[in-house]
């Protein structure tokens, strides 16, 4: 969706404010969110990205007014309550009134580790690799309602590939609960005159990570 | 968002309540992911235990000394460095006392002639595992914004500036994949140990909007 949160290449937002020897967590509550968030991905409760869809659907003022973790907060408030894991009465009273649907799983103090590691997001191919490196490709000219991971400032763009990181669930099938549907994934790199036109940086290339279903020979 | 009035958040953009001894306190986001722990809790979804064992882990455990200690041995070991910038998930995952980085790293290498710099331009995607959470800058609207239009400008904010020929390449996380910079080794550190050398690799320097520490910055840092 062409949301706010796809702000790569927008002005206005002032300077990188670094803050020195920043805590991993600003207040206990960060932490609990992040650590409900993981117990929950564990659980299988929703695919990461479902939270990302989430949090893409707070209004703007939302998105942009509300801190790191409040936006995760905001988002499993949301998933909890869309996919039917608790209902919007019971997170107002903080308390539950019927029992949990089931689950696959449950993170547990011995399991930890296995919950912090990172799954694979391979998947089996549905056909064959399309582009190697070196091929000129053109992204799509897509502006789907929904979830993708095609940024606005990279649409309708020719670049070349350079890697091919194999065949990974597609986000865009994914966040809307249409399966894995499984794409080869590349990097594309573009010249900085391509995105940002003949005034750009001339020593600047950026690249983006695109699925197939992104890319259009060029 | 059925159920939930935001204004307090609207209100209060930089909440970031402090723990009072008084219940009364309680900020409305506090008070809120207490219900969300406290409901999951009571549906049988979630442990709390669990919960304090993986905030603990991130407190404690997963840092960027993990990112450190890798740059460092491709600093000192070419064949580990071959293979880094090969496959970064079996590399790291090589060295064994590391937590399990995925499948999906990859390591990107500064040179005279590029500099990488790493983003998410659509949420936050980051290396936690070899680097940990990311900071606050590194998730905010400037960061992600401005570093696929005008890096310089960003390292700028960071005290960095660039030869001007040098091609600034910027790698946005649009996907499952995750980026590590493995930025050029500092002069002056000839034969030094990997322990000594991991002290100079900044969190800064692996995403690239910082350099290594040098020698003597590094000497200055410990006084």
């Amino acid at each position: 969706m062409d949301g706010v949160h796809d702000m790569g290449g927008m002005d206005g937002f002032g300077k990188v404010e670094v803050e020195q020897n920043e805590p991993p967590f600003h207040a206990p509550w960060e932490g609990r969110v992040l650590a409900m968030q993981r117990a929950m991905g564990y659980a299988g409760a929703w695919h990461i990205d479902h939270s990302r869809f989430a949090q893409e659907r707070l209004p703007p003022v939302t998105y942009l007014g509300s801190t790191y973790y409040q936006r995760w907060m905001l988002a499993m408030e949301s998933n909890i309550t869309e996919r039917g894991y608790a209902t919007p009465e019971e997170l107002k009273a903080g308390h539950a009134q019927t029992p949990g649907v089931p689950l696959k799983r449950k993170l547990t103090p011995d399991v930890v580790g296995a919950g912090l590691s990172r799954s694979s997001f391979y998947r089996q191919q549905q056909g064959p690799q399309k582009f190697q490196p070196g091929d000129r490709v053109r992204t799509k000219n897509i502006h789907p309602a929904t979830h993708t991971r095609l940024p606005r400032y990279a649409r309708d763009k020719v670049g070349v590939v350079e890697l091919c990181h194999g065949c990974h669930m597609y986000p865009d099938s994914v966040a809307a609960d249409r399966g894995d549907n499984p794409q080869w994934l590349y990097t594309v790199v573009f010249e900085s005159s391509e995105l940002w036109g003949p005034d750009a940086d001339p020593t600047l290339k950026i690249s983006i990570d695109a699925f197939e279903p992104y890319l259009d020979p060029a | 968002m059925a159920g939930h009035d935001h204004d307090h958040l609207h209100d209060h953009p930089h909440d970031h309540p402090h723990d009072h001894s008084h219940g009364s306190e309680l900020s409305e986001t506090q008070l809120r992911v207490r219900a969300l722990e406290t409901v999951l809790t009571e549906k049988g979804y979630i442990d709390p235990a669990a919960l304090d064992a993986i905030i603990d882990a991130y407190e404690t455990k997963i840092g960027p000394r993990n990112g450190s200690v890798v740059v460092a041995r491709a600093w000192t070991d070419p064949a580990f460095k071959k293979a880094l910038l090969a496959d970064a998930s079996k590399a790291v995952a090589s060295m064994g006392h590391l937590s399990r980085v995925g499948d999906h790293l990859v390591a990107v290498e500064n040179t005279p002639q590029r500099h990488n710099m790493i983003v998410c331009t659509l949420c936050s995607c980051y290396p936690w595992e070899v680097l940990g959470l990311p900071p606050v800058w590194y998730k905010s609207a400037p960061y992600r914004s401005r570093a696929v239009k005008d890096p310089r400008g960003v390292l700028d904010d960071f005290g960095i500036t660039l030869p001007k020929n040098t091609e600034v390449r910027v790698w946005d996380s649009t996907a499952e994949t995750r980026f590590i910079v493995l930025p050029m080794r500092p002069a002056g550190t000839e034969g030094w140990s990997e322990e000594k050398l991991a002290d100079l690799v900044t969190r800064d320097s692996m995403i690239g909007t910082g350099l290594p520490l040098n020698p003597a910055e590094l000497d200055s840092k410990v006084k």
